[in-house]
């Protein structure tokens, strides 16, 4: 990965504190799973950036290696990657997202 | 592109020689497969770490032959 593409990521992560890199937007997913970690983060009022790795080829491939994850969306939060969709879906039926969110101090609804 | 059944399990079971792994093909199209993996290997790690060492048994298939997979890792 060039440090363009490392620099792009840090920006979007740093900038965002609930950072969603997925296929299409939040409001017009392009992919099964990412439209379910965006739907959890919408049902919770979450604020956060969705960042349409389709609309740029060096994100989509340069985020894989930055996380050392193989599969899209990815989630960050407080710039920690907390998963891909099966632990976020975990993490939400078990309590466990709404946890971390409180401990980080972002709102959204309880 | 697709990945049989079969070689995915085989391929965690290398990896994971004690799993218990279930696949299902939810789609029924050969591309998209759920599996729950069962391992006394994962104690002590995190999700994270988990699903790391399922993707790492399919050797760099993840994402490129093999689109979708759902995974559901637990400790022994």
């Amino acid at each position: 990965m060039d440090q363009q593409t490392k620099d792009l990521i840090n920006k979007e992560i740093e900038n965002n504190d609930v950072c969603l890199f997925m296929k299409g937007t939040p409001d017009a997913p392009q992919c099964g799973f990412s439209m379910a970690v965006s739907n959890i983060l919408k049902i919770l009022e979450v604020n956060f950036k969705g960042v349409n790795v389709l609309e740029n080829q060096q994100i989509r491939e340069g985020i894989k290696e930055y996380s050392e994850w193989p599969t899209i969306p990815q989630l960050y939060v407080k710039k920690e990657f907390l998963g891909g969709c099966d632990i976020i879906k975990e993490m939400y039926e078990n309590g466990e997202l709404k946890k971390i969110l409180k401990d980080k101090n972002l709102s959204f609804k309880d | 592109m697709a990945m049989d059944l079969k070689e995915i399990e085989k391929h965690i079971k290398e990896a994971l020689p004690d799993a218990i792994v279930e696949i299902q093909d939810i789609a029924g199209d050969g591309n998209h497969y759920s599996a729950t993996v069962t391992s006394s290997q994962f104690a002590g790690k995190n999700k994270i770490e988990q699903h790391k060492m399922v993707y790492n048994s399919l050797k760099g298939k993840m994402g490129n032959e093999l689109h979708a997979l759902a995974i559901k890792t637990k400790e022994q």
